[in-house]
Formats: structure tokens, C-alpha cells, sequence
């Protein structure tokens, strides 16, 4: 499956109200900072789950990471977004150390409160997230594209998970960062939100962003996989 | 940065309502003092004397009722990974979780206090003096909360951890803050060491603010 940048033009399938992916909040391009990470050690309790791996992601690729359960998938992810202590060489982002502030982390957990609704969760997303000020047509904007406007005044705790994953995603949308961890995305999201997420992450590519998924299913735009082994003495990356 | 600042105070506080902590802790408070002639027996003079006091110590109890899921619900359900990703440092993070708690749960139990002192037969004169007091132990009571609250986080399953590293916190706040309060009654007039009393549990308020969440990022940070 060849991914590219030029899935940004690409319609959606059976999504007609779908314009071609433009984001006002996003910058024409984020650079061509490549993403380098250098032995990686993490561990958790008393067993090392990642041992000494290294790659290294251009700008505008997709890389998968595959593995068995337990084989570290989330444990890299969250080492990567600065939430797990660990042990490296060198983790950066073109020339400077990798920041949290460069990432967007979407995982099993939402991240949203079940007490607020879509909205007061997106409005928080925007100022905590990108530090600036209200800007509600980004938010109205991120809303129309995965397909919650008439859900946007709903308690979080009423949606339906595959909605709870959309607004989650939405944060994608509304805080324009060059770096996406996507921790198993396709969970509950229907052919259509899958579409869309191919479509994003797409338009995201086409900026010289830079994604990094975990997943048990094939990914679409990913060309390149990382399988994780259970670390083993002398065992990284297989 | 303070735009990031006040947008956490202010989810914080709409979270606060939503799930109703204030109700319940005042709900407690007045459950409690209810009892307290009960068990003490309806004799006035008495209840006069303790009531300070008790309040506090009712109060005290509430507050760890309260602040032992100042952190869990964001761990739970990932938030709190976002807003560890988020423009604003941890600490500052934390500084505004303690204020949102502040400002949601304690400024509007010190505001039904008046109605817990009839209760409890306090001459109304004297409620001004114990809720200043309230007031302004009140930071302090919520930053030592959350340094006990993001420690328990921390072990999976905290039971009754949370109280245990909060209760030594607590009970110098409420020795210095009691004592003060029952003896309003004793030094009719004679406010200068009331004032000073008030004036040092600002400071020690101020100075909690500042300590409390750099100890309490340390220890989140391990999460």
C-alpha cells in the first residue's frame, strides 16, 4: 500500500460531505526536522521492556510499530512523549532534544472528562494544549471534520466510544503538532473514520509531519513497520 | 502560558461542580456536627467551647475525603498525560488543580460555616474570626492534600495511604488554626494576636503554594 503525500486530494469514499483535507490551524509545513532516537531503554517495575532501540523517521513518513501484546508498543510511545522515565542516548527532533510540546499522544485513554461536554473538553484542548487563546472556529472546524457538530453539547460520558475517539482525535486537528503517537487508532472507529483517519494523517504527511502508530491491523499509510520483540538479551529490534 | 494556566483552573472548578464534591463535603460537615450534641450531650456553655474546635476538625476530615482523588480521575481516564504534554510545566499544572480546589470546595464550605455555628450554638460574633481563619489555612490545606494525594497515585492501590501521609501535614495547620479560633471567645476585644495568628497561616499558606507542587511534580512524575 503506497502512502504518499498526495492522499491529501484524494476524496473520500461514501464521506461526500468531506472537503479536501484543509486544516486553518495547520502550517503549510512543519520543516524537514527528521525524528532520531538513539538506544532506548525503558522499564517498567523490575523488567526491561524496551532495550536499546534506535531508528530514525524523515519528515512526511509514517511508521508502524508492530508486536505482540506486551511487547512494549505503548510503553515506546509513552517513553517517547516524555510520560515514562527512560534511558537513551539521544532523542531528538532535527536539531534539538524532543519535546512533549512537539507530540500529540492519542491512546486508549481519551484524555477527554466524561462530566464536560465535547465542547468545553475541545475548548480546553486548545487553550492547555496550544496555549493560545479561544479560537472557537478551529474547534467548530476539527468538529465538522470528524463529524461531531450536532454532538458537541453532549456530556463526553454519552457518547458512544467510537465518538469519544473522534473528539479525541479531534485534538489533532485543533493543535497543530508536528509529531502524532498513535497509540492503536483504529479502535473503534468505523470504515468511515478509518477513511478519514488514512485522509488526516495524509494531509498531516504532506506537511513533513511525522506519525508513529501502534497497531495489530495493517496500517494504510504507513510504509515502513518496526515489529518489537519481547526484549531479550541481545534483542531489540527483529 | 497563562491562558493554559487559567484554562486548567477553570476545568477544573466546572469539573468540581459537575461531580458534586461540594455537596457531598458539606453534607458531611453537617452530618457530623448534627451528631456531635448527641453525643456530647444538649448542654450549651459546652458546645459553645468545642464547637472551634470541632469544626476544624470536621473540616479537616472533609478536605481528605476530598483531595484523596485530586489526581486519580486525570490518571484514569489519560487526561492527565495531556496535560503533561501541555504548554504548561507540571508544577504549574498542580498549582492551579490546588486553586480550582480552593476555589470550588473551600470557599463555598466556608461560606454555609455560618449556619454550622448556629448549629453549634457559636456566638455569630466570633464566625468572621473562624472563617478568616478557615480561609486562610485553606491553600495550605489543599497544596498538603495534594502532595498526598500524588503520592498515593503513584502506588496502585492507596486505601488508606492518602490519610496517613496527610494527617502529620495537617495537624500543625490544625493546632495553629484551632487554638486560635477557640480562644476568640476568651479574648473578647483583644484581636492584635488573632491578627498576627492570621497573618503568619497567610504566610505559611504562601509558602505551601510554592513548596507543595514541585514536591507533588517530583512524585508524578514517576507515574
Amino acid at each position: 500500500m503506497p502512502p504518499s503525500p498526495s492522499q491529501a486530494s484524494q476524496t473520500i469514499a461514501g464521506e461526500p460531505s468531506h472537503q479536501p483535507f484543509g486544516v486553518d490551524a495547520w502550517p503549510s509545513s512543519y520543516g524537514a526536522a527528521a525524528l532520531r532516537v538513539e538506544k532506548l531503554h525503558v522499564r517498567r517495575g523490575q523488567a526491561l521492556i524496551i532495550r536499546d532501540l534506535s531508528f530514525a523517521i524523515d519528515a512526511g513518513h509514517a511508521v508502524h510499530i508492530a508486536g505482540e501484546n506486551g511487547a512494549g508498543k505503548t510503553t515506546l510511545l509513552r517513553a517517547m512523549a516524555g510520560l515514562l522515565p527512560a534511558d537513551f542516548s539521544r532523542m531528538q527532533f532535527g536539531a534539538d532534544a524532543l519535546f512533549p510540546e512537539d507530540m500529540h499522544l492519542v491512546g486508549h485513554r481519551e484524555g477527554l472528562k466524561s462530566r464536560l461536554t465535547v465542547w468545553e473538553n475541545l475548548k480546553a484542548v486548545s487553550q492547555i494544549m496550544g496555549g493560545a487563546s479561544h479560537a472557537p472556529q478551529q474547534i467548530l472546524q476539527a468538529l465538522q471534520i470528524m463529524g461531531l457538530v450536532s454532538h458537541q453539547d453532549r456530556l463526553v460520558s454519552d457518547l458512544s466510544a467510537g465518538q469519544r475517539r473522534r473528539a479525541a482525535l479531534a485534538r489533532l486537528i485543533i493543535v497543530p503538532r508536528p509529531i502524532w503517537l498513535l497509540d492503536e487508532p483504529l479502535t473503534a472507529l468505523d470504515r468511515a473514520a478509518r477513511d478519514l483517519l488514512d485522509h488526516m494523517v495524509g494531509a498531516h504527511l504532506g506537511r513533513g509531519g511525522i506519525v508513529v502508530a501502534t497497531s495489530h491491523e495493517p496500517l494504510r499509510f504507513a510504509e515502513r513497520q518496526l515489529t518489537l520483540a519481547h526484549a531479550q538479551p541481545g534483542e531489540g529490534l527483529a | 502560558m497563562i491562558r493554559a494556566f487559567y484554562a486548567v483552573l477553570e476545568l477544573d472548578i466546572r469539573q468540581i461542580w459537575r461531580e458534586g464534591s461540594v455537596s457531598l463535603v458539606i453534607a458531611f460537615i453537617f452530618l457530623a456536627l448534627t451528631l456531635v450534641p448527641f453525643g456530647i450531650g444538649p448542654e450549651l456553655a459546652l458546645l459553645r467551647r468545642l464547637a472551634p474546635g470541632l469544626i476544624w476538625v470536621i473540616v479537616v476530615l472533609a478536605l481528605m475525603l476530598s483531595l484523596d482523588r485530586l489526581f486519580q480521575g486525570d490518571v484514569d481516564d489519560g487526561s492527565f498525560d495531556q496535560l503533561r504534554m501541555s504548554v504548561l510545566p507540571l508544577e504549574l499544572v498542580i498549582l492551579a488543580k490546588i486553586l480550582a480546589h480552593y476555589c470550588a470546595v473551600i470557599i463555598p464550605m466556608v461560606a454555609v460555616l455560618p449556619l454550622a455555628g448556629i448549629l453549634m450554638n457559636v456566638d455569630l460574633q466570633a464566625m468572621p474570626r473562624l472563617m478568616s481563619m478557615i480561609l486562610a489555612a485553606g491553600p495550605a490545606l489543599c497544596a498538603l492534600g495534594a502532595v498526598a494525594a500524588s503520592v498515593s497515585v503513584s502506588v496502585r492501590r492507596p486505601g488508606l495511604l492518602t490519610a496517613l501521609i496527610v494527617m502529620p501535614l495537617y495537624v500543625p495547620v490544625l493546632i495553629f488554626g484551632a487554638n486560635l479560633s477557640m480562644g476568640v471567645d476568651m479574648m473578647n476585644g483583644q484581636t492584635s494576636a488573632l491578627d498576627l495568628g492570621l497573618f503568619v497561616m497567610l504566610l505559611f499558606s504562601g509558602a505551601t503554594l510554592i513548596l507543595a507542587p514541585v514536591a507533588s511534580a517530583t512524585a508524578l512524575r514517576g507515574v
